[in-house]
């Protein structure tokens, strides 16, 4: 049962790492008004260039790189819709998601054949901390992870510190809750959406290069399976702060480790209701939070200089 | 908003509107061309000429009376789900929950099929009918409730019950519902008289689709010829101004997603009805999907989610045979639906865009 409990730990953290990238990147879009439904669509891009990026350089670094940068143009047009075309961004971003969805299982079609998956792909590799790995027992299961946990691990109080410390930080909130009072005092309400938008489609990106080069090798159609929009949901459910979001991404990579390791463990419930497990979590999380949290004023509202 | 592109001045005014027919059709013609464009495009990387992929496409969908036939198959199911798709935006609901609630459908489908098999046909369909709607109308009403009453959003809380719908199924066809002797995860047959009779020999063309057009006109006379539509409209339209008026909002909202959600299980009756005649995963073959594509194409009015949902029909063909012939692969039609979806929120930019450089173009000549 140790062994087991150990190996939970070690499963939530992998599993809650892509969701606490991609919603850290989706509380900045939060932040400054606009809805990221397109999450999933970033993190579909950010997996499949991730491991197409590591199979051309055979770097899993520079395969993360080119993930997170796919995952920026997919932000970019959500960023387009919302920001410049002003059309409903739920509706905008299941479209996004539709597309990238079917293109990144075309190219898959296409680059390696109708079929076909792609030939082993280099994928990163743990790294153990000094001293904190020669921890008995948890040493080795907190502080032996890939590089991409430490660094997300690391983002929460640099994102903490972006939001609420520095004056960009301040400009975002503003634009968030109430643009035309922002825009009023001089800032570039356009232009710090779109900033808002790059970080949240490189950080879904690199969330996204996660799934694929992160523990496994492979990149698969779908394979996102409807974490964006979980990430999404840890957003909401950590008040738009990078360490409510931090608790909410643990929670919901815990119910998929547990879908994971109660399998493995044989316990006598089927494997189907593990697998619905985070997804009903993620309603009865909703449920139960919602109310209690207060969005910021502007969310999901297009911005125009001249109309009112 | 102005742009000024060498010789043509190209400025957007957002308040004067073109309105009548032509411009209204404009839109959605202008979105279908540029989103093929695109995947023109996106065709010409995978090393295929984009006219002769599309041309495939166009023979698998219309070529023959089989083809024809087959693309009116597919039609059915996205047109009756995007039907009750449209119910649910016009009452200002964004469900993305049609693709579970088919499942749902085909499941109580399935239930009746078996269970009650010794009814005669002419009692069964009805009832099976009858459960699917209610089991789609259902899982429906579950986000439509959350929503009403508590508040939570039904966008997220209907994709999760998509994945839900997908996960009960896989289990209940892994053990209680599996066929015996249970080498494959499906569900028996239902009986023979329950399913839906062939209109056309040597095609898969059946009842189902005269359900779905008959459930065009159903959903149009709902929505602008009763009582009931016209609150949920105007809920849709302006959930204070309603409220104010006396609409019950939160009826209307929980109503509009159980009866969308009925449309959606009644397509996952035709298919298992109609096509498959047992329960087996991924029947509904992301049919719920497509109808988000073809309800926002037909800008939310039955008589152009018809037109859309034939025009998606033949895609979805056409796009088998364009794999088959000339090795695009099918999942393009993914692409093309999510182009779509974001060209047709743009309508009223490229609209606007598009008359303004016409008239523009028009004044130079001169």
């Amino acid at each position: 049962m140790g062994a087991s409990i150990l190996g939970l730990i070690q499963a939530a953290i992998r599993m809650s790492t892509p969701i606490l990238l991609a919603s850290l990147g989706g509380m900045f879009t939060a932040r400054v008004g606009i809805i990221n439904f397109a999450l999933e669509g970033i993190m579909i891009v950010g997996a499949f260039f991730g491991v197409y990026g590591s199979y051309v350089t055979g770097n899993p670094w520079l395969g993360a790189l080119m993930g997170a940068i796919g995952g920026i143009v997919v932000a970019l047009i959500l960023g387009f819709m919302s920001i410049t075309a002003k059309v409903d961004q739920v509706v905008a971003g299941t479209g996004i998601n539709i597309l990238f969805l079917g293109l990144t299982s075309y190219l898959l079609n296409i680059i390696f054949g109708i079929g076909a998956k792609p030939s082993k792909v280099n994928s990163f590799v743990e790294v153990p901390l000094p001293l904190l790995s020669d921890i008995p027992i948890l040493g080795d299961v907190l502080f032996n992870q890939i590089p991409l946990v430490y660094l997300a691990i690391i983002l929460v109080p640099i994102c903490w510190y972006i939001v609420y410390k520095t004056s960009f930080g301040l400009n975002m909130r503003a634009v968030g809750e109430n643009p035309r009072a922002a825009d009023s005092v001089g800032l570039n309400v356009i232009a710090i959406r779109y900033i808002a938008i790059v970080i949240s489609g490189f950080l879904g990106g690199l969330g996204g290069a996660f799934l694929s080069i992160g523990h496994l090798s492979v990149f698969m159609e779908k394979m996102t399976a409807g974490k964006g929009y979980v990430a999404w949901s840890s957003v909401t459910v950590g008040k738009w702060n990078p360490i409510g979001i931090l608790g909410a991404a643990l929670l919901f990579g815990t119910a998929e480790a547990f879908q994971l390791r109660l399998q493995a463990v044989g316990i006598e419930i089927p494997h189907q209701f593990f697998l619905m497990l985070p997804y009903v979590l993620t309603m009865l999380v909703l449920t139960g939070f919602v109310g209690k949290t207060v969005s910021p004023g502007a969310l999901g509202k297009p911005y125009s200089k001249e109309s009112k | 908003m102005s742009l000024n592109l060498g010789r043509f001045q190209i400025t957007i005014i957002r308040k004067k509107r073109f309105k009548g027919l032509l411009p209204a059709l404009l839109g959605p013609i202008l979105a279908l061309f540029l989103a093929f464009f695109v995947a023109g495009i996106i065709i010409v990387f995978s090393g295929v000429n984009p006219l002769l992929a599309f041309q495939s496409m166009f023979n698998g969908a219309f070529g023959s009376v089989r083809s024809f036939a087959e693309t009116l198959v597919k039609t059915t199911p996205m047109l009756l789900a995007a039907l009750g798709l449209t119910i649910s935006y016009r009452t200002g609901l964004v469900s993305i929950g049609a693709e579970g609630q088919i499942i749902i459908g085909g499941l109580f489908t399935v239930l009746v099929g078996i269970y009650l098999g010794f009814l005669p046909g002419f009692i069964l369909i009805p009832l099976m009918m009858i459960a699917a709607m209610f089991g789609g109308g259902l899982w429906a009403a579950i986000p439509g409730y959350l929503k009403a009453k508590l508040g939570v959003s039904e966008v997220i809380n209907t994709i999760m019950l998509n994945y839900i719908a997908t996960y009960l199924v896989a289990y209940l066809l892994d053990v209680p519902l599996r066929e015996p002797p249970g080498y494959f995860p499906q569900s028996a047959q239902i009986a023979k008289q329950a399913w839906l009779p062939y209109l056309l020999k040597g095609t898969r063309l059946h009842m189902g689709v005269i359900f779905a057009f008959v459930a065009a006109f159903i959903v149009y006379f709902i929505l602008w010829r009763s009582p009931l539509g016209y609150q949920m409209r105007a809920v849709g339209f302006n959930q204070k101004a309603a409220r104010n008026a006396g609409i019950k909002v939160e009826k209307n909202l929980v109503l509009a997603l159980a009866l969308s959600g009925a449309f959606a299980g009644l397509a996952g009756m035709v298919e298992i009805a109609g096509i498959h005649h047992r329960l087996l995963g991924g029947f509904s073959s992301e049919y719920g999907f497509d109808a988000m594509a073809v309800a926002l194409l037909g800008k939310t009015h039955p008589v152009g989610v018809v037109i859309a949902a034939l025009f998606f029909g033949a895609l979805r063909v056409g796009a088998n045979m364009m794999q088959r012939t000339v090795q695009v692969p099918a999942s393009l039609v993914f692409v093309i639906q999510g182009l779509v979806i974001l060209f047709v929120l743009m309508d009223e930019l490229i609209r606007n865009y598009a008359i303004r450089l016409v008239f523009k173009a028009k004044r130079e000549e001169e």
